[in-house]
Formats: C-alpha cells, structure tokens, sequence
C-alpha cells in the first residue's frame, strides 16, 4: 500500500506532498523526538501531535514513509516550507493516534 | 574514493536550522554510494549530536572525514560542559528548559542514541570550556 492509498481510505487532509506514491510498511506513534528518531523505521507512517520544525526534520532523517498529524494538530508554516523543500509527506486527521493507528493496522 | 571533508557550522538556539547539517550529510553519504543502512546511522547519531548543540550549548562546528572504511564526525561546541558524563549517558535524564521539552526535545535519549548508532563515541568536556564529541561508524 501506498501513502495516496492510505490518506483516500482514511480520508486524510494532504497538508504536503506532490507525489504520493511511497510504500508504506509500518506505523510509529511517538511525540518525543529522539524517541521516534531512534525507533521509528524506514518506511513507517509516522503518528504525532508534533507539526514543528523538527518534525520534519526527524522525518527526513528516519526516512518515514510520512507524518500524520492526528487530533488536527497544526502544522507550522516554517515546518510546511521545510517539509516542502524536502519532499517529506504530511497528512492530518481529526481522528487521534489510536484510532488511526488502529485503522492503519487493518490495513497492512 | 579518495578522503572527502566536509564542514558544517550550527547556530545557537536557531530551531529553524537544526537538524540542517545532519541532513545534508545525510545527502552527502548517499551521493558518495554509502549503503542506506549506514546512511541512517550517521545521520541519526549527528541529528542528535548537533540538536544537543543548539539546545544545550551555544551552537558550534561539525567536521566530518569520510573514506570507504570510516566515517569520523566531530561535533566541538563552547558551551557549558557537561558536568556528570555518565549521568548524561542515562536513557531518560536531560535537562532541557521547558520552552525545548515543547517542541519534542528532552525525552533523555539523544546521547544513549548516539552511543547505540556509532561504532565508537568519545566525549571530551570540561565545565565552563564546552564539549567535543567525536563519533566513528564503520562501513562494513
Ligand atoms: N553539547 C552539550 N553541552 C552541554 N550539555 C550537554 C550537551 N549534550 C548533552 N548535554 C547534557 O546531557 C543531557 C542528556 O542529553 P541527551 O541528548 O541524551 O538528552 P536531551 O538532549 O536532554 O533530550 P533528547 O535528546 O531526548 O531530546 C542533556 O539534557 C544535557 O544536560
Ligand atoms: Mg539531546
């Protein structure tokens, strides 16, 4: 399954992305950074409340197939620039981590 | 592929740039046709260390020398020190003002991170002076 898959089925808002043809393989919720950054793995749809700067930034470096802003946390306009410049993929929902990562895990 | 050098400075308390350096050696290693696998390590282990820069010292300079069998960054700041180095080296203890813990940051784990993604770390620190980390990974 891919990132576009996944946000027509769950009915994400697209907050960033062009192209949204990457292989999803997991999930990770997690708020604290150092956490996820250590954790999460390649490929993962990454939940958070955390639409930041460096949010995007511990994205691009755990290569996280994309963020999914759950509860509709807001996403920062510098982070948005950044994740624009990055290609990293951000998704929202009204839905929380645990109910997204629920429907996620009937998925893949 | 002969020795590459590559040199990056961060800025203090800038957020807006963080994680900056870390990423375009990240971009550097994959350009240069390092396997993703060692890829990831460098740049989870230098994100760290260069957020520690900007959050707990006054920013500093990355030098980073790369050959086939090695990777060698060195992370100098002139900030504070760290009093306690193994105290530091905990999983959960940090000392991050509130304002950073907002963000994300302060979960205690950059430093045990560093540790689980180098072959070597080494810390050099003295109260008052600053502190230079000096991480290697071996590309086998
Ligand atoms: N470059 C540095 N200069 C001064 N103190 C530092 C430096 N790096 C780390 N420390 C000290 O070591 C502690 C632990 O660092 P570590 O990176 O493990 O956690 P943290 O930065 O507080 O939180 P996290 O990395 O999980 O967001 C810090 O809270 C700080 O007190
Ligand atoms: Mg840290």
């Amino acid at each position: 399954m891919d990132v576009k898959e996944l946000a027509e089925k769950l009915e994400l808002k697209v907050l960033c992305g062009k192209n949204l043809e990457r292989e999803i393989s997991g999930c990770y919720c997690g708020d604290l950074l150092s956490w996820v950054m250590s954790r999460a793995q390649e490929g993962d749809v990454w939940l958070t409340v955390m639409g930041n700067i460096n949010s995007v930034g511990v994205a691009v470096l755990a290569d996280v197939a994309c963020i999914v802003l759950t509860e509709n946390a807001a996403l920062d306009e510098d982070a948005l620039k950044r994740a624009e410049q990055n290609d990293v993929i951000i998704l929202q929902t009204e839905k929380n981590s645990y109910q997204m990562a629920a429907a996620i895990s009937k998925m893949i | 592929m002969e020795e590459v050098k590559l040199h990056y400075d961060v800025n203090a308390y800038d957020f807006t740039c963080a994680g900056e350096a870390s990423g375009k050696l990240k971009r550097s290693l994959k350009d240069l046709g390092f396997d993703a696998s060692l890829v990831r390590k460098v740049a989870i282990a230098v994100y760290e260390a260069e957020i520690n820069m900007v959050i707990h010292a006054d920013g500093g300079v990355i030098d980073a020398t790369i050959t086939p069998e090695c990777i060698t960054v060195v992370l100098a700041d002139k900030g504070p020190g760290i009093p306690d180095v193994e105290l530091a080296m905990k999983e959960g203890y940090s000392t991050a003002p509130e304002n950073v813990r907002s963000l994300g940051f302060g979960a205690g784990m950059g430093l045990p991170n560093i540790k689980k993604y180098t072959d070597e770390m080494n810390i050099d620190t003295e109260i008052g002076v600053g502190t230079t980390i000096t991480l290697k990974i071996y590309n086998q």
